[in-house]
């Protein structure tokens, strides 16, 4: 069982991955915008794009309970499209009523879309004028979520990315832990780097957009998202160090997150224990719960945040969960390096998507469970299956010892009702 | 470029959608990228709807558009149409791939497929979901229709002898308010008229309903924001009759029974015989309506003050009904559809209010809170800003929400729907009772301003302290300036005012008092100034 050889055999480092082309039931990066404005409570996204974009980030979100919301989106119509240079001013003229109206905005995203993309409207050009005009008091930022260019949380990952030019250089020996986390999240891992004597420590995305931390050559970086690669890599190019490790989900996955920045920072393991070995023990207890539930059952994932691996591996180790199928729309090897290894040989990986085909294979697999999005949810529960929508899980705290029950309850939910209703 | 913080309605694709979605049979390759595939979610998820919308995506990405993305849609195209074996297909675009021409619907249509291929052009820059669906339903069936168009000037066959008289129902679509039970409920009132319905459009129809649309006598205009185009075409072509009447209200379903009789060449009578109008008491119609709007405990209705805002037909219809038939005031009417502005600027006409025409809900929130109505009709924007200000608020249009497809039948059209328009209108009212209260006891300590009314949801209102603060006060009596300053009895007299018209008593008590030159507003003032604008 200890022979490392045949821990090689039993993980799937070297599973082949099924690569597919076709109609994807994904997001695009803009809809990134829902929990990162909730985040960053000083900026404002800007999508500069169609009514689609619009519609989209209000029917994915259901934001229509905002009185005036920090999104918005810059409608191009046709008299934007005879002209370029009419389309910068007006781009100018939308940025500086939007400013002039909301004074608590110290940050501007202006978030390309799929249209601003195709008719070259530069952004990043438009950041750079709006800049001359609004900072000190504004900065103004570009990042692209289209969706010709990325999807769902890609959007996120851009637009951190976009930060890291403006972050201050800094050679102090510090954390950064990168990928918007909820602030009751956050708290408790500070509270955990605290008391494991790990310090500074920094969040990327801070609470305000304004509070940028530092970045430098003694910076180690903790990624508590799998999706924030680009976002790493530019970090990394200002001297920054990737510290690579599993993801912090589950009582598991939280406890390596941990141990990996507390062995760069030379933590003694007894300190190591001593601290994590309670919090592990609670987060344990709260999963005893689902596991009757959930041990056994097969699991089917389609590709739709990028967290997929991580929470495949947190279901199949410490819930006993099976798995059939994990989809990812994307695997970037470098940031997924330490999960790939935990999972178990003969898994199906696959990357992108080809709705129709996947879907085939759902039905071919009958599995217990299949984690998919909101368009495909009601269908496939007509269909008999029982399904759990992925978009609860960039919505709701998920990270971290405290939150594993709920994590494992998401899932044991949808098994609950359907245990619960004879009908 | 126009800043948008949240749309009415969305791009017209999505209409195309709605048509689609609304029909057996029809599929739509749409050519979009990645992310466009969220329209789903609006029908599995606000309708519920148990399959998927039949819409295929050709996914394109920004390492396809050097190359060849026109392969794509014809793959795409031919995929969906092996894989779901429809009758029709609808071509399109959306937004995006209307930047790169690539033609999407001529390509389809240069595949030579053994079926009905209807390329869609639907300007996404310039027009809205309401348009795009109008336009969907008028190519596809002008498009099935086009071989049986017959020569122009030929007269129209009359109805064969014997043959019940027919109609078609056109307009409803999936993500329409109420459709589904409208449907049902002017079907059973046409029945009643010995009206057969011949074909229901879009609403649950197959290309073969289409193809028999002629064969009906006259149609049936429902939701005009997707029927009217169509409707136009087919009287203009076949010279099929259609109605004009939207049989919202105890009123308008009156009239739309005598219209569609006169249509059809029927006896009213077995329908307009059981309506009374002018008489008292159940019997007087086949809706409760009338009755329960004349009882006594109706009166606290007389003269509330409503707002409407939602698209043109359901706003023009709940005016007439607020107006006519529950004996409220119109103190706004507006829409989104622009497409139908004079529509509601004329109806706006006969109520002595300016037509609000905007998609901008910001604009509508502070018109409504101008307004200060005791009862806001709208579309669930305006269910949250009517929550927002405390407001009442009843739903009566599209944009929907999951709470709008009620699992009762809820049609809001013909006499069961104007029983519906009663309840769901009134009852947020008679709750409103509950406010009346609250003001009765507002002396009590177990009351003040910031207890919520028990049906509201938990609106976190401020204290009553914080409220009188943060009212956009009045300049204090010690400040300089022009503007005239409230003496503390005056103020503390204001608070007394039920505080939902308490805005618009301020600002009435202060342009009286402006504009006679006034320097301090008294207890006196504000009864002046109340005697002399009334409520």
């Amino acid at each position: 069982m200890s022979a490392a050889p045949q821990a090689v055999l039993r993980d799937c480092r070297e599973t082949p991955v099924l690569r597919e082309r076709g109609q994807r039931e994904v997001f695009c990066g803009l809809t990134g915008i829902v929990w990162l404005h909730r985040k960053m409570q000083d900026a404002f996204f800007l999508v500069v794009g169609s009514r689609t974009c619009a519609h989209l980030i209000q029917s994915a979100a259901g934001v229509m309970i905002f009185a005036e919301p920090r999104f918005g989106t810059a409608i191009l119509t046709d008299r934007d499209l005879a002209g370029i240079a009419d389309a910068n001013d007006e781009l100018d003229r939308v940025c500086a009523t939007l400013l002039e109206r909301r004074p608590d905005i110290t940050t501007l995203f202006l978030v390309g879309s799929c249209p601003s993309e195709v008719i070259k409207l530069d952004l990043a050009k438009a950041a750079e004028r709006l800049n001359g005009r609004f900072l000190p008091r504004v900065r103004v930022l570009s990042y692209s979520g289209s969706g010709i260019e990325t999807t769902f949380t890609q959007g996120e990952d851009n637009a951190l990315r976009a930060l890291v030019p403006s972050l201050p250089r800094s050679e102090e020996r510090q954390l950064l832990v990168v990928g918007c986390l909820a602030d009751v999240v956050e708290d408790q891992f500070r509270r955990c780097f605290d008391a494991l004597g790990i310090g500074p420590v920094r969040f990327l995305p801070a609470r305000r957009a304004a509070d940028l931390p530092a970045v430098g050559p003694g910076t180690l970086l903790l990624a508590a998202q799998p999706f924030v690669g680009e976002t790493v890599r530019a970090l990394v190019a200002r001297g920054a160090r990737l510290l690579a490790s599993p993801y912090p989900f589950g009582a598991e996955g939280t406890t390596a997150w941990l141990t990996t920045a507390a062995q760069s920072f030379g933590v003694p393991a007894e300190r190591v224990r001593t601290v994590l070995a309670p919090l592990e023990e609670r987060a344990r207890a709260s999963l005893a719960r689902y596991r009757d539930v959930l041990a056994g059952r097969r699991l089917f994932l389609m590709p739709d945040s990028q967290l997929e691996l991580p929470l495949a591996r947190f279901l199949n180790r410490e819930m006993g969960m099976e798995l059939v199928e994990v989809g990812t729309p994307y695997l970037d090897r470098m940031m997924v390096g330490e999960e790939l290894p935990l999972l178990p040989a003969g898994v199906t990986l696959s990357e992108g998507q080809d709705v129709e085909r996947q879907l085939e294979r759902v039905r071919a697999a009958q599995p217990d469970i299949t984690v998919c999005g909101l368009g495909l949810a009601n269908p496939l529960e007509a269909e008999g299956l029982t399904t759990k929508w992925s978009i609860e899980l960039v919505f709701t705290p998920i990270h971290g010892y405290d939150q594993c029950g709920d994590l494992a309850e998401v899932f044991a939910r949808p098994l609950d009702r359907r245990r619960r209703l004879a009908l | 470029m126009q800043l948008t913080l949240w749309t009415y309605e969305g791009p017209p694709h999505v209409g195309a959608m709605r048509i689609a979605a609304s029909m057996e049979g029809v599929h739509y390759v749409l050519h979009a990228p990645q992310g466009d595939t969220y329209a789903d979610l609006l029908f599995t998820m606000i309708e519920r709807q148990d399959r998927r919308p039949p819409v295929s995506y050709t996914t394109f990405q920004a390492r396809d558009l050097g190359g060849d993305t026109a392969t794509l849609v014809k793959d795409a195209v031919a995929r969906a149409f092996e894989r779901f074996q429809p009758e029709v297909l609808l071509v399109g675009e959306s937004c995006t791939a209307e930047l790169i021409q690539d033609q999407a619907g001529a390509l389809a249509v240069s595949l030579a497929l053994p079926v009905p291929v209807v390329p869609l052009e639907l300007p996404a820059y310039s027009k809205k979901e309401n348009w795009g669906a109008a336009e969907t339903l008028y190519q596809l069936v002008r498009s099935l229709l086009k071989d049986r168009v017959p020569p122009p000037g030929a007269a129209r066959p009359s109805r064969p002898e014997g043959r019940p008289p027919r109609a078609n129902i056109l307009g409803p679509t999936r993500l329409g308010f109420r459709c589904r039970d409208d449907v049902a409920e002017i079907t059973a009132l046409l029945a009643q008229l010995g009206i057969e319905v011949n074909a229901v459009v879009p609403l649950g129809a197959t290309a073969g309903d289409i193809r028999r649309l002629p064969d009906a006598d006259f149609n049936v205009d429902l939701y005009p924001e997707v029927g009217r185009t169509t409707a136009a075409w087919l009287k203009r072509c076949f010279g099929m009759p259609c109605t004009q009447v939207v049989p919202m209200g105890v009123g308008a379903t009156r009239e739309f029974v005598a219209e569609v009789a006169r249509l059809a060449g029927v006896d009213p009578s077995p329908v307009l015989g059981l309506e009374h109008p002018g008489r008292a008491g159940l019997g007087a119609s086949a809706s409760r309506l009338p009755w329960y709007s004349r009882s006594v405990d109706s009166t606290y209705l007389t003269g509330k003050r409503v707002f409407i805002f939602a698209d043109a037909t359901h706003a023009i219809a709940a005016a007439r009904v607020a107006s006519e038939e529950m004996g409220l005031t119109v103190v706004g009417l507006g829409t989104y559809s622009r497409e139908f502005a004079r529509d509601v600027r004329e109806a706006a006409q006969r109520y002595g209010v300016e037509a609000l025409v905007t998609d901008d809900y910001l604009e509508v929130e502070s018109a409504i809170a101008a307004a200060s109505p005791e009862l806001v009709l709208g579309t669930q924007m305006e269910r949250h800003i009517a929550k927002r200000l405390g407001v009442a608020c009843a739903v009566i249009s599209a944009p929907i929400h999951v709470q709008d497809v009620p699992a009762r039948y809820s049609p809001v059209l013909g006499f069961e729907g104007a029983n519906v328009l009663f309840d769901s209108w009134v009852h947020p009212l008679m709750m409103g009772l509950e406010e009346h209260l609250l003001q009765m006891f507002r002396g009590d300590f177990e009351f003040h301003d910031g207890a919520s009314a028990s049906h509201l949801h938990a609106v976190a209102r401020p204290t009553p302290a914080a409220a009188f603060a943060a009212e956009p006060a009045a300049a204090p009596a010690v400040a300089g300036g022009s503007e005239p300053a409230w003496t503390r009895e005056g103020e503390e007299e204001l608070r007394k005012i039920p505080f939902f018209v308490r805005g618009k008593a301020r600002r009435n008590t202060e342009r009286f008092a402006a504009e006679r030159g006034m320097k301090v507003i008294t207890i006196e003032t504000l009864y002046e100034a109340k005697a002399h604008f009334g409520r």
